[in-house]
């Protein structure tokens, strides 16, 4: 019964000697490593996560034994929003948790609730797609372009532009759901919608406003993710921005459709992170090295060959303690195809990135762009200079850490350099990307340029 | 013993030592042919609305669904003990390999760190809940016997307990939540958080009944019982124990009771909300992993909750009826 912890913890005394020694003796495999990379300073750990199927690296650890494989004893609990999630990480409840990118960024630079919070590993790339409602969907599509009798893909937000429009004439308000305020979800619909012409509306922290609704043509607001199909079955809602299973769940259930995966929105997009308080890491190293090497070799193992670990990773994340929802709903996109309007069943390969791509590295102009995105819209209020965003990046996301992680994975031989391609020489930039569905590029060395670049949002030193 | 003492038994051993045949079998009728009709009864329009409510889960369950659920729950919690003795025999394992490398390393048996079953979330429950009401109790029954001895107290006091009897948990529990962390910052708690938000939010929402209840209960003692006190020159403790409290028994014990379900009540509301794992947060795990199975699971948890729920009302009686000086009244 957790609720009584034991007291056994008290009598943890530093043993790194004893510990090590053990190591060598017991496995082969540890001996480089044993004197570099001490005993973990506190080995029961709590993490939390969302009921999504990207929080996969976290229960493949588990599964797997990974993070016993490092010492660590790790209990996962599924919680009920990111709010509580982020909140219970921060007053110590959890020691860690499958994150947000934006949530890191936001915590750290005092949207929301202030806390220094860091990134030392990222999660996955992309696994998020918008899904509309089924009468959203007749709607839409005569705009869309057809091949046949299926839509080209990807879909562009200017088709339900005239939807919107025709909502405005009856003087109604269009309202889609999204996860979180600083969630990938919110940035990807709202990028989605000014892609097509449609103002997600803005923010303004300094005058009290933090709905995000000024000037908006399509109204947001925040649903978990596992309630989404039903909020928008109940009407409350006309269309969502979330992660799987949830977008395959409207198709299986047949009340929305999904228009379009967040891959094709921004090519490999960075999704989840795993996150945990400063603090934290500074007084247990050890521990938060050891659970990033866990959580890395949980990523490889979940793209290994061509995702041929897939389905028995989907078995284990349809178990109720898990994702819970059934296999065949989170096997759809998760085994490499998305399925679309039913039975527009595509090939998706990469919708969910756990490793390849260097997914795991966690890259400072992946921050940027979300910070980027954060000014775009109001969330940071005022303009602030290239460099602020620089050292923004620097104190969340940590490739330090990550990189001693990858350093003690490849002494231990369960790694090649060549797992991890340029990442010992990386200087945490990713270069000018490329690969949003606008065409705009992004340089994460000068985020003032990429913002004064877009067409929809805010500006230089506008201020709501 | 006696077997007439036992009303269950009673009928039974009348019919078996032949004693009004006729009028036992109505007894056994009444007491157990009744209460199994009204039961079927239930099943079946439960079983046939079920079949006509169709969800974008599937049908609702039925009482047959139901059933399976529940059995794959046990079969999950048996799966879940296994691996929790391979949990073990891994850690024997490498405590073993540590003392043989150095025979004076540090090992240490950790607790088992898989998901807790369904039948541990039902014992965590009962810790919250238990907890929660004893706390509450302690406070309450006092204060319940202050107020009602002095009719001042009582008139200074009622208004507070009037406002605050109506609040429902889940305006409490934002604030305890913030006011826990605050308050309770160590680096090694001995009770996780979530726990202490649902203890508290259940403590909050069960002291009224038990204070007014105790304090009209304390109210009731007659002015006989009063003047016996005075002509005994009973000091105020005495006077208390004596007569007061033995006087207000059976009223304080509705108020306990009452307290009691109200605790269980805000408590699978509260463990939904503060994550405190136990059967609230069950029911929002099944709800929100949307599966075919979670609708069953969930009216496996609703009917845990009622017959746990009835489990501890019966108990609270059985302590009533042991306590209670007047053996005679009816107490249902």
């Amino acid at each position: 019964m957790s609720a009584f912890k034991s007291s056994r913890r008290h009598f943890l005394k530093k043993t790194v000697l004893a510990v090590s020694t053990v190591m060598a003796f017991s496995s082969g495999a540890y001996v480089s490593s044993a004197y570099a990379l001490g005993a973990p300073e506190k080995e029961e750990l709590k993490f939390g996560f969302i009921k999504l199927t990207d929080m996969a690296p976290l229960a493949i650890a588990a599964e797997n034994g990974y993070f016993e494989d490092e010492g660590l004893y790790v209990q996962l609990e599924a919680q009920a929003n990111w709010k509580v999630l982020l909140d219970r990480v921060i007053d110590g409840q959890l020691d860690g948790a499958h994150m947000l990118a934006g949530q890191p960024i936001a915590a750290t630079m005092g949207y929301g609730t202030k806390a220094n919070i860091i990134t030392p590993i990222s999660m996955d790339l992309n696994g998020n797609a918008i899904t509309v409602s089924n009468k959203t969907w007749a709607a839409m599509k005569p705009y869309v372009k057809m091949d046949g009798d299926k839509p080209v893909h990807p879909i562009s937000a200017s088709a339900l532009k005239p939807v919107v429009q025709s909502y405005k004439d009856a003087g109604k308000s269009f309202k889609m759901g999204m996860v979180f305020p600083v969630s990938t979800h919110n940035y990807e619909l709202r990028y989605w919608l000014a892609a097509g012409g449609l103002n997600p509306g803005f923010y303004a922290p300094d005058k009290g406003n933090t709905a995000g609704t000024l000037e908006a043509d399509v109204l947001l607001s925040v649903t978990p993710p596992p309630q989404m199909p039903a909020t928008m079955e109940a009407g409350t809602i006309e269309g969502y921005c979330v992660g799987e299973p949830w977008n395959q769940q409207a198709v299986f259930k047949g009340i929305g459709v999904p228009v379009i995966s967040d891959n094709s929105i921004q090519k490999n997009n960075p999704e989840k992170v795993f996150g945990l308080r400063e603090d934290f890491y500074e007084k247990y190293p050890n521990t938060t090295i050891r659970v990033v090497k866990a959580m890395i070799r949980a990523a490889y193992w979940l793209d290994a060959e061509n995702n041929k670990n897939r389905p028995a990773a989907v078995k284990i994340l349809s178990k109720s303690n898990y994702v819970g929802a059934d296999y065949k709903v989170i096997a759809n996109s998760m085994t490499g195809t998305f399925e679309y309007e039913k039975g527009d069943q595509r090939s998706e390969p990469d919708f969910n990135v756990f490793f390849r791509y260097n997914a795991t590295y966690p890259y400072y102009s992946d921050a940027i762009w979300y910070m980027t995105q954060m000014r775009r819209w109001g969330q940071i209020s005022e303009q602030k200079t290239d460099s602020w965003y620089k050292d923004m990046a620097k104190k969340v996301y940590r490739p330090d850490i990550y990189k001693q992680a990858v350093n003690e994975l490849i002494a231990d031989g369960k790694f090649k350099e060549t797992d991890f391609p340029g990442v010992s020489e990386s200087d945490g930039f990713r270069g000018v990307q490329n690969d949003f569905m606008d065409g705009v590029p992004y340089d994460g060395t000068k985020p003032n340029a990429y913002i004064d670049s877009m067409t929809i949002g805010l500006k230089g030193s506008t201020k709501l | 013993m006696n077997p007439l003492k036992w009303p269950t038994i009673e009928p039974f051993y009348k019919l078996v030592i032949g004693e009004n045949r006729k009028g036992q079998l109505n007894a056994i009728v009444k007491m157990v042919g009744l209460p199994l009709t009204g039961i079927f009864v239930f099943l079946l329009i439960w079983q046939g609305a079920a079949s006509h409510i169709h969800t974008s889960l599937g049908q609702f369950p039925g009482p047959q669904q139901t059933y399976e659920q529940f059995v794959s729950l046990v079969d999950e919690a048996k799966a879940s003990s296994l691996k929790e003795q391979a949990f073990y025999e891994r850690q024997y394992v490498r405590n073993e390999k540590k003392l043989a490398a150095n025979s004076e390393a540090e090992v240490k048996v950790r607790d088992y760190t898989g998901p807790p079953t369904f039948f541990d979330q039902i014992g965590r429950s009962l810790v919250t809940v238990i907890s929660g009401f004893l706390l509450a109790s302690l406070i309450a029954v006092p204060i319940g016997i202050v107020i009602g001895l002095s009719s001042n107290a009582y008139a200074a006091f009622n208004p507070i307990i009037q406002i605050f009897k109506p609040v429902s948990p889940l305006a409490w529990l934002p604030l305890v939540t913030m006011v826990v962390s605050a308050v309770y910052v160590t680096d090694d708690p001995m009770f996780d958080k979530a726990f202490l938000n649902s203890m508290f939010t259940v403590l909050l929402c069960c002291l009224w009944p038990t204070i007014i209840n105790t304090a009209a209960g304390v109210a009731t003692v007659t002015q006989d019982l009063k003047n016996v006190s005075q002509v005994l020159s009973l000091n105020w403790w005495t006077h208390v124990r004596k007569i007061v409290l033995p006087c207000s028994i059976p009223m304080m014990f509705t108020g306990l009771r009452i307290s009691f379900g109200i605790a269980w009540m805000v408590l699978i509301a509260a463990e939904m909300l503060a994550q405190n794992p136990g059967l609230g947060k069950f029911v929002w795990d099944e709800f929100q992993n949307g599966s075919s199975d979670s609708l069953g699971r969930i009216m496996v948890a609703v009917v845990v909750i009622g017959i746990v729920g009835f489990i501890l009302d019966r108990g609270m009686l059985m302590i009533q009826q042991a306590v209670s000086w007047d053996k005679s009244a009816t107490l249902r």
